[in-house]
């Protein structure tokens, strides 16, 4: 076709709201299901089934969850700031589906002879003649992260109440010391690629040569990155904000039905963005086997390895305890960030030795 | 300085192992648990010749910590002292025993019956025509 909306054709624009949609809807499936996988697989490794009224074997659970919540009454503090008490639910939630955008979820594939890469995010270069990626997708994730911890300080702020304050203090508090772990961990990997652009560190991995074991540096920054992305969406061990939510106080007590259900669906998105990260970054995003014979091969490639990384989070929720708060600000300043500046370090000394990743050293 | 890895990951091996073993969980109301024969339950008055052996003396009233057991004596058509009104009211009860341990005519014992719900105050109290057993 040779239609040109504002000087791109108009394939551009079709292959972008249906990107748009097959994320957003497997985002949100994936959030939805992840609440029952939970319950099921955290039931059956604590020698119990999950719940298997709703439906058959229970999958019917998250619609009745959502159904309930929906159906609850709505209550909203008459001392709190209502702009801000709205707000917050939905600066929580936002960032965690934004940030998808910029992830890579599968190869370029041909549709209708057109090339069409299969990343939400890209710009058309006429000069090229095909969509390219924007080469900062690193720094748009880790921005974008970084909103999210707005809507934590937001709700307790906007609560006006004096235990949801402090609640949303140690929540906020906690995240920006382990996305300051998270975001040193990975430079090792930027360091190797000589990129921020995702699609390029996804290709920096091709041929199984992933950085999970392609150098023991970044073994071990992919190591450091999940725990302290663990800590950063507030999942056990490192759950002390939702603890204090069941207890005692934490920063979502004012809110009911429909907000409070954001909060939980916005830590869910979170994982599956992060879990998203972590493959992209350390088990090369939609690499596999076969993946240039059957370029669709590669989002099942790319889904299973963020499903395997989700269960792994619950397979940890189902066995340790959680962090004291201390014990926890002490392992993301004292420990995690002396570790992921020794990786730097060392990344830099192994590289100006001539030593980047084992694949390239013994070829 | 104690590894820190390790026992993390010999717990995870144990969730692991959970996870491809048989759940406990019963499915009620399809699946019943199975009771103990010395199951304290709920209360049954035992007959013989046609007649609760009850001779109300009134021993399980005076032991009954909760005071729960109503008596009340009359006198049959042999001149012999039997219970009239014998009425145990379930919400009370705390199922300890101590009743069935007091009759000197063994007259009382407990059931394995357990599931007790009901919609009506009225409907807890148990009296002798629901607690006798049937032969």
């Amino acid at each position: 076709m040779g239609i040109e909306i504002l000087g791109l054709p108009l394939y551009y624009y079709i292959a972008m709201v249906a990107k748009v949609l097959i994320a957003f809807v497997f985002v949100l499936l994936t959030v939805a299901y992840a609440t029952y996988a939970e319950r099921k697989i955290i039931g059956w490794m604590q020698v119990r089934i999950g719940p298997n009224r709703t439906g058959p074997m229970g999958l019917l659970q998250p619609i009745a969850d959502g159904l309930k919540l929906f159906f609850k009454e709505e209550i909203i503090p008459a001392e709190s700031n209502k702009f801000a008490f709205l707000l917050a639910p939905l600066m929580a939630l936002i960032p965690a589906f934004i940030t998808f955008a910029v992830i890579p979820f599968g190869d370029t594939i041909k549709v209708f002879g057109y090339d069409v890469p299969l990343q939400i995010v890209g710009y058309y270069d006429a000069g090229v003649g095909k969509v390219v990626d924007i080469n900062v997708g690193m720094l748009y994730v880790l921005a974008m992260s970084s909103l999210g911890v707005y809507g934590i300080v937001l709700a307790g702020w906007a609560s006006n109440s004096k235990y949801s304050l402090i609640g949303g203090l140690r929540s906020s508090a906690q995240m920006i010391s382990y996305e300051l772990a998270a975001g040193l961990a990975i430079i090792p990997v930027f360091m190797l690629v000589g990129s921020l652009s995702l699609q390029e560190i996804v290709k920096a991995q091709a041929g199984m040569k992933w950085f999970i074991w392609n150098s023991p540096m970044t073994f071990v920054a992919g190591m450091i990155f999940y725990v302290a992305t663990l800590a950063e969406v507030n999942r056990t061990p490192f759950d002390l904000p939702e603890a204090e939510t069941e207890l005692v106080s934490g920063f979502c007590t004012e809110y009911s039905s429909m907000k409070y259900a954001m909060f939980f669906m916005a830590e869910y998105a979170n994982m599956v963005t992060v879990s998203a990260l972590m493959t992209t970054m350390f088990l090369g995003g939609w690499d596999g086997p076969f993946v240039s014979v059957f370029p669709l091969l590669s989002v099942v490639y790319f889904v299973a390895k963020v499903y395997f990384l989700m269960f792994l989070a619950m397979w940890i929720r189902a066995t340790l305890p959680r962090y004291r708060y201390d014990q926890l600000m002490h392992l993301g300043w004292k420990i995690m960030l002396p570790a992921t500046l020794g990786l730097i370090v060392l990344t830099g000394v192994a590289g100006y030795f001539g030593f980047h990743t084992i694949s390239g050293f013994f070829s | 300085m104690p590894n820190p890895i390790t026992p993390i990951m010999q717990g995870m091996k144990i969730t692991l192992g959970h996870l491809f073993k048989k759940p406990v969980t019963l499915m009620y109301p399809e699946e019943r648990p199975k009771v103990a024969e010395r199951y304290r339950g709920l209360h049954a008055l035992k007959v013989s010749h046609n007649r609760a052996k009850c001779v109300a003396c009134y021993l399980c009233p005076t032991v009954c910590p909760a005071k729960c057991i109503t008596v009340e004596a009359g006198e049959d058509a042999n001149h012999d002292k039997y219970a009239a009104k014998y009425e145990i009211d379930i919400l009370r009860c705390i199922f300890c025993g101590y009743c069935v341990e007091a009759c000197p005519v063994d007259a009382l014992k407990m059931t394995g019956e357990f599931e007790l719900a009901n919609y009506r105050r009225e409907d807890f109290i148990f009296t002798k025509e629901r607690l006798q057993e049937k032969k």
